[in-house]
């Protein structure tokens, strides 16, 4: 697909979502959880669309997607791997977790590996922090992870 | 009768396996060709004894735990169906320790009940408070609010009551109930536990809250990171809706309420009201200066009660058995109960619900069993991110709001992270300017730079450099955040900061190990 083809699908894809979230009260959030859910990140391309359709300008739209930590710029890896490292996860040594599956993974926070498997990303509390140390891989919860629970976590998004 | 098992799909739960755990009884079942149902319930809270199964017998439930898959085989060779003795047997889950010394007003139904059956709420009591409600002047209703003395339970303990009456006196053609249900302080899942486990709950305490200002539409805003909880309360609004609890005619009077489901977007700082109330709004979630109080100017500027899931979720037992049986637990201003939420590095960690007024060291000693790891408790911070980290000779401070204050501490929304010996200090200060960097709105100058320089100030003490005239730095800077911050995140953060410094001076003297290991 050229390049002003696949801008013009997520203009149209877009509009779509719009069209059918405008009638919210306060439509902005849902939509953009919408468009990152369609197109698993935020597409720059998507930008103005929106701002046409909720009668925003573009640095107002732009100024909220950056702002909120959940909106991608541009797709993750296949998985997304969270860490918790807030201080319940810490006393419980989340600091050695991070280490070790950065090191099996090759990657630090907030990068992709090579191969496009897994995005590493830090979360500040999954509210499982009786259970600490913690993780969400793909939605999933995990709780009172181990050496045995991160290797088996690793195994599976890298195969 | 056909075997009810209970098996947790409470997100802790689930995090320690219960989902293997349905799957391996469910399994078994089938191979046994026994008939029995599952109800997958909310968890109780006790996330030591997690993945908890418990069995309807006809004496009562029984409860074993925690349950691995690998157990499950023998869980029904030893009949457990019928409450069989088994190596994880626990027996009557009200008469587990942890369990019989809590009293449960909040969370009485959490647990126990299947969460998305409205029959399963109302035989448990559920509704009875906006039975009453709707029978009442909403003045009435604001008045038995108010005189139950319950407090903001999010963290700054204002009377509810009061914030409601300001939402009844103020005209509006719309007015507005917002849930704050963005649990981002580490140490806390009391909202996320009650949203999965008793969402009508919080349902229905919107709706009296609705019925008591005059209120017509409501929104819980949950963040992103309770995948679980949101779908719950998306089924349960759904649900509620179906049965007419919601709707133009809530439990067929002539009140209207109806609420929808929101979801964050990753931003701790919208945990904050007014930053909450423009991240609804569709915009940067980015704190108001008040007045205007949301009160009167609130989400789309209407009038507005804004307040936290356990808020809301303790307002039907009040509407149901009265101002004076909620006011009668607790201690001094901080009246009726408080899930308290134990946590990070404790042997018994979980959920307790109690009178307000246990001491701090009664919390983490007796009930928590001090630490997981068997070391020595050096440190519990206590209220999340933005509470204060107390030692072992603040043990003695009875849970409540004034008493908290009094000791250059706070409750906040009841969380307690307790951290053994091998604690650094001055990398728990260090994290605290770090994290209300990384969340900061950037509205204010205190919290948007003064995190930034509070970090590098501190690296240089972790450094060795100038130590003693960079702490004062410190020192200087937290009074400046403290004071000159719009809101609580650059407000608190001096908190965790100042009591590590106060409390544990020696984590903050050049080491030379640490000198040498920069």
């Amino acid at each position: 697909m050229s390049m002003q083809a696949a801008s013009t699908e997520i203009a149209s894809r877009t509009a779509a979502i719009i069209d059918e979230m405008k009638g919210l009260e306060g439509p902005l959030l849902p939509i953009l959880h919408s468009i990152q859910e369609e197109f698993g990140h935020v597409p720059k391309d998507a930008l103005p669309v929106i701002a046409d359709g909720l009668n925003l300008s573009r640095a107002e739209v732009h100024g909220v997607v950056s702002f909120y930590h959940d909106f991608r710029a541009k797709p993750a890896g296949r998985h997304v791997l969270k860490l918790c490292q807030a201080e319940a996860c810490q006393s419980m040594g989340s600091d050695a977790v991070a280490g070790k599956v950065k090191q099996l993974l090759g990657i630090d926070f907030h990068e992709t590996t090579r191969d496009g498997s897994v995005t590493l990303e830090p979360v500040y509390c999954l509210g499982l922090c009786a259970c600490s140390p913690s993780a969400m891989l793909d939605g999933e919860v995990i709780g009172r992870l181990d050496d045995e629970k991160i290797e088996e976590i690793v195994a599976e998004v890298c195969s | 009768m056909i075997p009810r098992i209970y098996i947790p799909a409470d997100s802790g739960a689930l995090a320690l396996g219960a989902e293997k755990v349905a799957r391996a009884i469910e399994k078994e079942l089938k191979e046994r060709g026994v008939e029995a149902k599952i109800v997958r319930n909310g968890s109780r809270g006790a996330y030591f004894l997690e993945p908890m199964v418990e069995v309807a017998t006809a004496e009562g439930r029984v409860a074993y735990g925690p349950v691995k898959p690998s157990d499950v085989k023998s869980l029904f060779d030893s009949g457990f169906l019928k409450g069989g003795h088994h190596k994880r047997w626990l027996g009557a889950p009200d008469k587990i320790s942890f369990f019989a010394k809590q009293t449960r007003l909040t969370f009485a139904r959490c647990g126990v009940i299947d969460p998305l059956s409205l029959d399963s709420y109302k035989s448990h009591g559920g509704l009875n408070g906006l039975q009453n409600a709707v029978a009442m002047a909403p003045a009435d209703v604001v008045k038995q609010v108010t005189e139950s003395g319950l407090r903001g339970r999010g963290g700054a303990g204002f009377p509810t009551g009061i914030k409601w009456k300001t939402v009844l006196d103020t005209a509006g053609a719309q007015k507005y109930i917002v849930c704050n249900a963005d649990e981002g302080d580490s140490a806390t899942f009391a909202d996320r536990m009650i949203m999965e486990g008793d969402p009508f709950v919080l349902i229905e305490g919107m709706a009296i809250a609705g019925i008591a200002t005059g209120a017509t539409k409501g929104f819980v805003y949950i963040r992103s990171e309770y995948p679980h909880a949101v779908a719950t309360m998306n089924k349960a609004v759904a649900i509620a809706r179906k049965a007419g609890v919601l709707g133009v005619n809530v439990l067929g009077s002539p009140n209207a309420f109806d609420m929808e489901i929101r979801v964050g977007a990753g931003a701790y700082v919208c945990g904050e009201e007014t930053s909450l109330l423009n991240s609804l709004e569709g915009k940067r979630g980015v704190v108001r200066a008040k007045p205007p109080l949301p009160a009167i100017q609130g989400l789309f500027g209407k009038p507005t009660v804004i307040n936290n899931v356990i808020s809301l979720a303790s307002v039907p037992v009040i509407m149901d058995k009265g101002a004076a049986y909620y006011k009668d637990f607790g201690m001094g201003r901080s009246r009726g109960t408080i899930p308290i939420q134990i946590a990070g590095n404790v042997k018994h960690g979980g959920l307790f619900e109690t009178a307000f007024g246990l001491t701090l060291g009664e919390i983490v000693d007796e009930i928590g069993g001090g630490t997981a790891s068997g070391r020595p408790v050096k440190a519990v911070q206590v209220g999340g991110p933005l509470g204060a980290y107390f030692p072992r000779a603040l043990f003695d401070t009875p849970f409540d709001y004034e008493e908290f204050a009094k000791r250059d501490g706070l409750i906040g929304h009841a969380g307690i992270t307790v951290f053994d010996d091998s604690a650094d200090m001055l990398k728990q200060a260090r994290f605290a300017m770090e994290f209300c960097a990384i969340e900061s709105c950037g509205k204010c100058t205190p919290c948007r730079i003064g995190s930034t320089r509070g970090v590098e100030v501190l690296d240089k003490v972790a450094a060795g450099i100038e130590a003693e005239k960079n702490l004062a730095l410190v020192t200087d800077l937290c009074n400046t955040m403290k004071f000159g911050s719009l809101c609580a995140l650059g407000g608190f953060t001096p908190y965790p900061v100042m009591s590590s410094i106060t409390h544990f001076p020696e984590d903050f003297k050049p080491a030379p190990a640490r000198v040498a290991a920069e």
